[in-house]
């Protein structure tokens, strides 16, 4: 049932992409891994018996496991590696002119002089219960900080999302519509375009027309516990209009390219060829292929956007998780910028997973195995 | 009796973007008209590129990626389709006229059960009801010899084999009751005994439901098994159009004459037995997994002859002439070249023990590197081997053109600018620039058009003839068997079936898996198809 | 190659980042004042003696600017280089050495490729100190991975085709079958990849700069500039939005020139040589 034999000179697909992005840029986790190989290590006939009667399910959960597993790994790199590099805290934390005496104080203090295993394991102990100690800069409960702030960046992200995903998949769908007319070619330059623009550019450009020339949004994006909802999504309208405008460009893309893919396929055709209207064509034959990879690309570009949110709270001033982390490295506030990495990265490593696990949901060949 | 198709002067063009030069228009099929009347089947038969799928797609009014019906008349029961608006067409494609594809694989949704994917048709275009629908496609499965029949619709697209899958298309097309089925190749990417029942059972559904068909394919062997008329294309024309006895049997023009005596030559074995070249003796092997494909198998090569390899997709051919040649160790048994064990792995051997067996593979496309002129191609075996440089390297690969007939202005043309043909009789002097004593032949006619294909085998024989080389020749062919083979080998899941001489394994008495493979291959004659099913022993392993 | 074939999108492309290259080489003639000098008020509007105006200490913009393309074009392309170079020796080996060590390497870039750039990024800056090389090392590193990906696909694709097989059997080393057999087959890949991570270098170092990280002042680089005269958006002056346009117009040179080269890469495609 595979296709035929591949001639001409190699290109690998990734390579010759529809368009210069792809979605190797912005997932971050990697291709499968080889089935075999990951049932190999958990071993057992038992496993191997249950990976043939259900697939689906062993599937999911070797996702499950290897996402648990990144995660691990990613959290010792975060710590591990900060510990690896050269540079001493102490130093840093009271300046150059300090005394050696001080120094030899602030390390205990800090508890930099009990080896690295051991720190590692509590700060992992702590971190899987929400307590990622304390700040050096301010000396308040880490947690407590992040708490907040995380609110406000998910807020953030969460309308950022909710204007961006349906809009991606109808321009997507608009110009697969009018593929290679005028107004999909329109698209794809303007596309191109936006996806090359950073963030900060397209943050500032908005404010100096909406908030400073036309008086409409207000600047800075401050946020606080007192305000109503109304307050807070006129507060938020710049920056969630900037976050759509990064995302959207690379979803409506990739969407295009899902789509296009299912409709030159050989079943379309076959529905073509049986008399069918486009609309039923459409809702039944593409649309339950086409959900698999597109729903793939949302998951992707939302990832994306959970990390979008750094720059543009820089930009906006608004008072989330990413300018928390700015700030902690500016001042090298370690305990900080340890707990905002590992926060990111398991953030980005769900969403990634999740995009894997709904791939494998919508496989036809995965979900009625033989 | 009034005419249910009649095709008028039909000319298709299609445009072609080439990147940055003004779009391209090509003439595909050009003044080609035809007549079917109800029930019966028309073949139409060319080389790839003929233009047969486009003429058989202009009966559903569709063109494909960018073809376009410039010209002509398409009468269905009288009435232009190509004159219809989409309304219009939409109810007469998949109602009065249907398609079977090549590949069902593609064809079926693999989001939707079988059965609902037959009867989709016949429901939405208001034939018959639900019941009714399903009802008639219990009846296809049948009379189509599918296994379990009340159950098969239940079944989604990967989880049937390729010949139930291209049965099953068939059935979607039958459900609707079409007055015309357009037939586009639908054995042609299946195994040889299973495309003998695929192609059984459509003869039988045919000719239960009365409906008529255009039937397309290379093969004229298979056509005359199943068609009434014959059209033969060339290049988009009409070369020939007649009755199916009048085309087989008393072919007009030169180009049918030469389809029609294919693969007819048959030489006789060379009887000589004495110093053997080849010799491999209990080979087992497994691929890296462990999944194990060749059991026990032992054959030998005579100096200066052909040893066929015959068998079907997974039988292990292919994977033998990998242990051959050093790329997939045996895990157990010897392989003896000249009396000499040959080292199990690549890497053990010397480059002596590698110039003496060279290879050519199916795809000539692949098995040469793009980047690389005719010149490099050929001329680094000579520098690699011999050291040979400069004029009296060029020499040699001119010299080595010549003897493939070919010529020197192929020099600096790139694998690209090569016909399929031209691309294969490189791979073949790239071989022979080594002066090996054995060639390995994986399938290098099986993707040619017939005539092309003559063309290689003829060249092969010349230059056995010349260098007296050795060739283990490995193909799913029986024709190309009696045609060029010595001794034979048949092999079947990874287990050698019959080995001797040619005049002894395809004489009978048979085993029934030869005895199978023999009856399963189309010869070019009228009637063939019934006689075969009602002498052969085994059910194909398709099923 | 014919010249004539180049769409007028890659013209334009190729024109830009010409443009670029040259302010970059020859910004000491071009400029019309210091990089560094102080020559006006704060923020002057655009005309007259400065043509962009002056930013937020009175250094002329349109100098910066020139100077700021030399900093910028230069790190983001050491830094490309650099992680092509990474990132294609160690796809390339993992692909023709399999087994272990490509079993070793992949699974680390897995890794690597699990934490999102930026935030490696953040987390390392926050540590190591600020230093030019130290800066181009990291962007390279991070960036290499998804060379390592690319190249390693391509170099895997390429490794089962049968003229590599071929050459294999006529006893090739590893040496002529990675530069004569498989390189050249995947060149235009490549080069599309590499166009590709340098538009994402200049804007991932312009980012870095923006957020305080990357470049350090006074030297110019657009990031930076852009991060210097953000407190004068709101009195409604532009000229942070001067710096944020030259990167934004490089980065969608380069990407025209990239999309220009994809699909020349996907028409060769079965297609013909471009001999």
């Amino acid at each position: 049932m595979e296709s035929g034999p591949i001639t001409g000179p190699v290109l690998t697909d990734a390579a010759a992409g529809e368009t210069p992005l792809r979605p190797t840029d912005l997932s971050g986790v990697p291709a499968k891994p080889n089935p075999a190989l990951a049932a190999g290590e958990l071993d057992g006939t038992f496993w191997r018996r249950f990976v043939f009667r259900r697939p689906l399910t062993a599937l999911i959960l070797q996702r499950l496991g290897l996402s648990v597993g990144l995660l691990f790994a990613v959290s010792l790199m975060i710590f591990g590696g900060v510990e690896a590099l050269p540079g001493d805290f102490a130093t840093t934390y009271l300046g150059q002119s300090a005394t050696p005496q001080a120094v030899e104080n602030i390390r205990k203090d800090l508890g930099l002089d009990r080896p690295w295993s051991e720190r590692y394991l509590t700060w992992l102990g702590g971190a899987v219960q929400g307590d990622f100690g304390t700040s050096w800069a301010s000396k308040n409960s880490v947690s407590e900080q992040i708490g907040n702030r995380l609110g406000n960046s998910l807020f953030l992200a969460f309308f950022a999302a909710l204007i961006s995903v349906p809009l991606a998949v109808g321009l997507g769908m608009l110009a697969v519509q009018f593929r290679n007319r005028m107004p999909d070619k329109i698209i794809n330059v303007i596309s191109l375009a936006a996806i090359s623009l950073p963030e900060f550019f397209i943050g500032y450009l908005l404010i100096m027309v909406f908030a400073v020339q036309l008086g409409v949004a207000t600047f800075p994006a401050t946020v606080y516990d007192s305000m109503t909802l109304t307050e807070r999504l006129s507060a938020i309208a710049l920056p969630v209009a900037t976050l759509v405008l990064v995302v959207l460009a690379h979803m409506m893309r990739m969407t295009r390219a899902a789509i296009l893919n299912v409709m030159s396929s050989a079943y379309v055709e076959t529905a073509e060829l049986k008399g069918l209207g486009t609309f039923r064509i459409i809702a039944r034959h593409a649309a339950p292929n086409a959900v698999a990879p597109v729903i793939n690309v949302i998951a992707l570009n939302l990832a994306y956007l959970v990390v979008g949110v750094v720059v543009v709270e820089v930009v906006f001033v608004y008072p989330g998780m990413g300018q928390y982390m700015v700030d902690a490295v500016t001042v090298r506030d370690m305990p900080v910028v340890q707990a905002c990495g590992l926060i990111f990265a398991a953030f980005y490593i769900f969403l990634n997973m999740a995009a894997d696990i709904l791939a494998i949901l919508a496989n036809p060949r995965l979900r009625h195995p033989r | 009796m009034p005419e249910l198709l009649s095709v008028k002067n039909l000319k298709i063009e299609a445009t072609s973007y080439p990147p940055g030069e003004p779009p391209k228009v090509v003439t595909l099929v050009e003044g080609v008209s035809f007549d079917l009347q109800k029930g019966k089947v028309l073949g139409l038969i060319g080389e790839s590129g003929a233009g047969k799928s486009t003429i058989g797609l202009s009966a559903l009014a569709y063109g494909r990626g960018g073809c376009g019906i410039t010209g002509g008349e398409v009468l269905l029961n009288g009435k232009d389709i190509l004159k219809l608006d989409r309304s219009g067409i939409n109810s007469v494609r998949g109602a009065h006229v249907c398609y079977v594809a090549q590949s069902a694989a593609a064809a079926f949704n693999p989001a939707h059960k079988l059965g609902e994917q037959v009867i989709e048709a016949s429901l939405r275009h208001g034939i018959m009801n639900r019941a009714e629908a399903q009802k008639r496609a219990l009846y296809l499965f049948r009379v189509l010899g599918l296994p379990n029949p009340e159950t098969f619709g239940e079944r989604y697209p990967h989880q049937v084999s390729g010949g139930q899958l291209q049965r099953a298309m068939t059935a979607m097309a039958l459900c609707p009751n079409p007055e015309l089925i357009v037939f586009d190749e639908p054995t042609t990417a299946l195994d040889v005994t299973t495309q003998i029942d695929v192609l059984a059972a459509i003869k039988h559904a045919i000719e239960e439901t009365h409906t008529a068909a255009l039937y397309i394919t290379h093969d004229l062997a298979v056509v005359a098994q199943i068609s009434d008329d014959i059209m033969v294309l060339r290049h988009g024309k009409t070369v020939e159009y007649g009755t199916t006895k009048q085309v087989i049997e008393a072919p007009k023009e030169d180009y049918t004459r030469a389809l029609v005596s294919v693969r007819q030559t048959k030489r006789d074995e060379a009887t000589d037995q004495s110093g053997t070249l080849l010799k491999i003796e209990n080979v087992h092997a497994a691929y890296g997994n462990g999944f194990k494909v060749l059991h026990d198998v032992s054959m030998h090569l005579p100096k200066g002859q052909t040893l066929a390899i015959v068998g079907e997709s997974g039988s292990g051919k292919s994977t033998l002439a990998r242990v051959i040649t050093g790329l997939l160790p045996p895990t157990e048994g010897h392989i003896t070249f000249e009396g000499k064990e040959l080292p199990r792995t690549l890497k053990g051997r010397s480059r002596e023990e590698l110039r003496r067996i060279q290879m050519i593979y199916q795809m000539a496309d692949t098995a040469m590197n793009p980047r690389q002129t005719v010149r490099d191609i050929i001329g680094r075996p000579l520098s690699f081997y011999f050291s040979m440089h400069g004029a009296r390297k060029t020499e040699r690969v001119k010299e080595l053109l010549d003897q493939i007939e070919m010529g020197s202005r192929f020099l600096d043309r790139y694998p690209a600018e090569l016909s399929g043909g031209q691309k294969q009789r490189v791979a073949i002097a790239r071989a022979l620039a080594a002066k090996p004593e054995l060639i390995l032949c994986d399938e290098p006619t099986s993707a040619l058009d017939p005539l092309v294909a003559e063309g290689i085998l003829n060249l092969l024989m010349k230059l056995q003839e010349e260098t007296s080389v050795s060739y283990v020749f490995i193909t799913h062919d029986i024709a190309i068997v009696r045609a060029i083979a010595d001794s034979v080998a048949v092999m079947h899941r990874g287990r050698l079936v019959r080995f001797g001489p040619k005049s002894k394994v395809l004489s009978p008495p048979f085993d029934d898996y030869t005895d199978l493979l023999l009856k399963s291959v189309p010869e070019m004659e009228i009637g063939w198809l019934e006689r075969v099913l009602k002498t052969r022993r085994m059910e194909s392993a398709g099923n | 190659m014919n010249v004539k074939s180049i769409p007028i999108s890659a013209w334009i492309g190729i024109a830009g980042i010409a443009l670029a290259i040259l302010c970059a080489i020859f910004a000491p003639v071009l400029a019309p004042y210091g990089e560094r000098d102080v020559v006006g008020e704060i923020w002057m509007p655009a005309g007259g003696d400065f043509l962009l105006g002056t930013d937020n200490l009175g250094r002329d913009l349109l100098s910066r600017l020139i100077y700021g393309a030399r900093t910028t074009i230069l790190v983001a392309l050491a830094a490309t280089v650099l992680s092509f170079a990474l990132g294609m020796i160690l796809s390339f080996a993992a692909a023709v050495m399999g087994g272990f060590v490509d079993q070793l390497f992949s699974r680390f870039n897995d890794l690597m490729m699990a934490i999102p750039t930026l935030i490696f990024a953040l987390v390392v800056l926050a540590v190591l100190p600020q230093h030019l090389w130290i800066l181009i090392l990291v962007m390279a590193v991070l960036d290499s991975t998804r060379v390592f990906r690319i190249g390693r696909a391509v170099a895997l694709d390429v490794a089962v085709m049968e003229f590599v097989e071929a050459a294999r059997l006529r006893g090739e080393g590893s040496l002529w079958i990675i530069f004569r057999e498989i390189l050249p087959n995947t060149l235009s890949p490549l080069l599309a990849e590499f166009g590709l991570r340098f538009a994402f270098s200049i804007l991932f170092l312009s980012t870095l700069s923006f957020l305080g990280l990357g470049i350090q002042p006074p030297a110019a680089d657009w990031g930076g500039m852009v991060k210097d005269n953000k407190d004068g958006i709101i009195f409604g002056i532009s000229a942070a939005l001067v710096p944020g346009a030259a990167i934004a117009t490089l980065a969608i040179c380069v990407n025209l020139v990239v999309d220009w080269l994809m699909k020349r890469t996907s028409s060769l495609k079965g297609g013909r040589g471009d001999a």
